[in-house]
């Protein structure tokens, strides 16, 4: 290879160019971008918090009102990452101007760099804010801050990559609401957000354990209060296989240019 | 001199199993400005979009400046800057943040002085803090020509650059392809106006229904393919062209009411006052002449039609 392609080894002026693009995107959206879950995570809070959990004293040793904070979290932080990545690379598809992104020197890295790095920071800023609107609400303890934000990191990242797998297979606008609507809305309630999957009758706890789901907002909420439905390793895999599954997604995608090109 | 673009036995069948591009050889010289001529459909848009990497060809080579398109494609693509046919632009981005993101995006450090020049150029300084969507067409269109050159390309292609676009834009978009030509960059552009081909390229493609049919020179193909005629009308109709003429290229029309001479301007021995003496000494008047010159669309319509 000649060295005018060795200097561009990484574009790393792509990247950032991307990154930026995007965060100044959410930055016109404000509203949207961050009011809007901040006030319906407060609803959560007054209808499950205060109206229903005054009614329910504890789960695991845990307040109730407290308990629901990590899946609540979670919740913000799976539809927020699969919506922000998947407008973000259906939007120019949409309008056309992808023919930009498919004509610059970028690798398809690169692009995944931009476009899930930007919806993931995002996702983790909203997550953050949101912890911290809860704090108003209830006592929060968080007993491993690490394998809290790195759940945090790592879910956002996930879910941002299959929201970019969505962007791309994505023809239209419905689709693009499609699987977030449902498929990961009903798994997320029925996931454990508002309840210990040991609260269900024994068959449907059983059901409960094929919900994916169910093992990331578990991963999360044992990092605020190390109760868990399923072991934190187990989480942690979980986490990290889906991670993999949606990489070569993306990968396959890249490589066939599926919906990409002709 | 080496070709900067050099495209060889280039096909591509789209999914649909039409098939875009039948074997296309092609080389682009350095600097000049190439005009690929077609009627609509008949693969200009995939050629181009398959040098920019929009396109994945179905077989055959392309070099960019020596680099393959898909192996080296960084190289290749970086060296490149492409204006497409649709005003496909962002809609709530700034014109400064739109031409500083495709700068970007194509590797280059951050130079706004380098921008604003291009902005300048273009007239679109005074709306460099204006978002898309609030400009005309006419602006959208220049918008798509600051992004592209942007990143300082070698090569730029205009995807039919002027569809659609005032005369005012249409001036100015000339006046910079002949600076950018100055300045060294190979330009390559279709169109549908052949009189803007004519007036502007260095040399000409005809592609029709996905096949190079003529690559050539501009002038060399009008002397080539364009006729220059000169028509008499006899006052006496001949039965056959006199032996005395039997050296010029005559020939007889209208039932021996018209003599039409089919001539070239440089051949001294032959011009126009030599055959109107012959003519007189010979005793054959005529009551009315009239010349005509075959246009490049002339040329294009024949090389089109020949085809069918």
């Amino acid at each position: 290879m000649s060295s005018a392609a060795n200097t561009l080894a990484f574009n790393r002026y792509a990247v950032w160019a991307i990154y930026r693009f995007e965060m100044a995107r959410a930055g016109r959206t404000l509203l949207q971008s961050l009011v809007t879950p901040v006030i319906t995570t407060s609803l959560y809070f007054v209808v499950f918090g205060a109206a229903i959990g005054s009614r329910i004293t504890e789960v695991d040793g845990v307040a109730y009102g407290a308990f629901i904070v990590p899946g609540l979290i979670m919740l913000s932080l799976f539809t927020e990452s699969i919506s922000n990545a998947s407008f973000g690379i259906y939007f120019p598809k949409f309008t056309g101007t992808i023919y930009e992104l498919l004509s610059a020197p970028v690798s398809y890295l690169e692009i995944v760099i931009g476009y899930v790095g930007a919806a993931a920071t995002k996702s983790i800023i909203l997550g953050l804010i949101i912890l911290a609107t809860a704090t108003l609400f209830v006592p929060i303890k968080i007993l491993h801050p690490g394998w809290m934000i790195a759940f945090l990191v790592l879910t956002a990242t996930t879910f941002s990559l299959f929201g970019f797998i969505i962007g791309i297979w994505a023809k239209g606008f419905e689709q693009l609401q499609f699987i977030p609507m449902l498929v990961i809305t009903p798994l997320t309630f029925l996931g454990g957000v508002f309840y210990s999957i040991d609260m269900l009758p024994a068959a449907w706890r059983t059901v409960t354990l094929f919900n994916p789901v169910v093992y990331l907002i578990s991963g999360f909420r044992w990092s605020f209060y190390e109760s868990a439905d399923v072991s934190v390793g187990v989480s942690l895999a979980m986490t990290l296989g889906f991670f993999a599954i949606c990489l070569m997604v993306v990968g396959w995608i890249f490589k066939t240019g599926y919906r990409l090109k002709n | 001199m080496s070709p900067v673009i050099s495209i060889s036995n280039l096909t591509k069948t789209y999914a649909s199993g039409l098939q875009a591009l039948k074997s296309i050889d092609l080389e682009i010289r350095k600097g000049e400005i190439f005009a690929l001529l077609g009627p609509n459909g008949a693969g200009k848009t995939t050629l181009i979009s398959i040098v920019c990497g929009i396109v994945t060809p179905t077989s055959g080579v392309v070099l960019v400046d020596g680099h393959d398109i898909l192996r080296e494609y960084r190289a290749a693509r970086s060296k490149i800057g492409l204006v497409p046919q649709e005003l496909t632009t962002d809609m709530f981005e700034t014109v400064w943040a739109t031409a500083n993101f495709s700068r970007g995006l194509f590797g280059r450090a951050p130079n706004p002085a380098h921008i604003e020049k291009v902005l300048r150029d273009l007239s679109l300084w005074e709306k460099r803090d204006d978002k898309i969507m609030t400009l005309s067409g006419g602006m959208k269109r220049r918008v798509l020509i600051a992004k592209a050159l942007s990143h300082e390309p070698d090569i730029l292609f205009l995807d039919e650059p002027t569809a659609g676009v005032d005369v005012e834009l249409r001036r100015d978009m000339w006046a910079l392809v002949r600076r950018m030509r100055e300045g060294g960059v190979t330009i390559i552009l279709t169109t549908h106006y052949i009189d803007e081909a004519e007036e502007m390229a260095d040399r000409i493609g005809v592609i029709h229904k996905g096949e190079l049919i003529v690559v050539e020179e501009k002038i060399k193909l009008m002397e080539k393919l364009g006729k220059k005629q000169l028509t008499l009308s006899l006052l006496e109709p001949l039965a056959s062209i006199p032996l005395e003429l039997s050296d010029w290229r005559l020939a007889l029309k209208a039932a021996g009411h018209e003599l039409e001479y089919t001539f070239d301007t440089n051949d001294e021995r032959r011009d126009i006052p030599t055959l109107l003496k012959r003519l007189s000494d010979l005793g054959i008047g005529f009551k009315d002449l009239n010349t005509n010159q075959s246009s490049l669309e002339d040329i294009f319509v024949s090389l089109v039609s020949d085809r069918k």
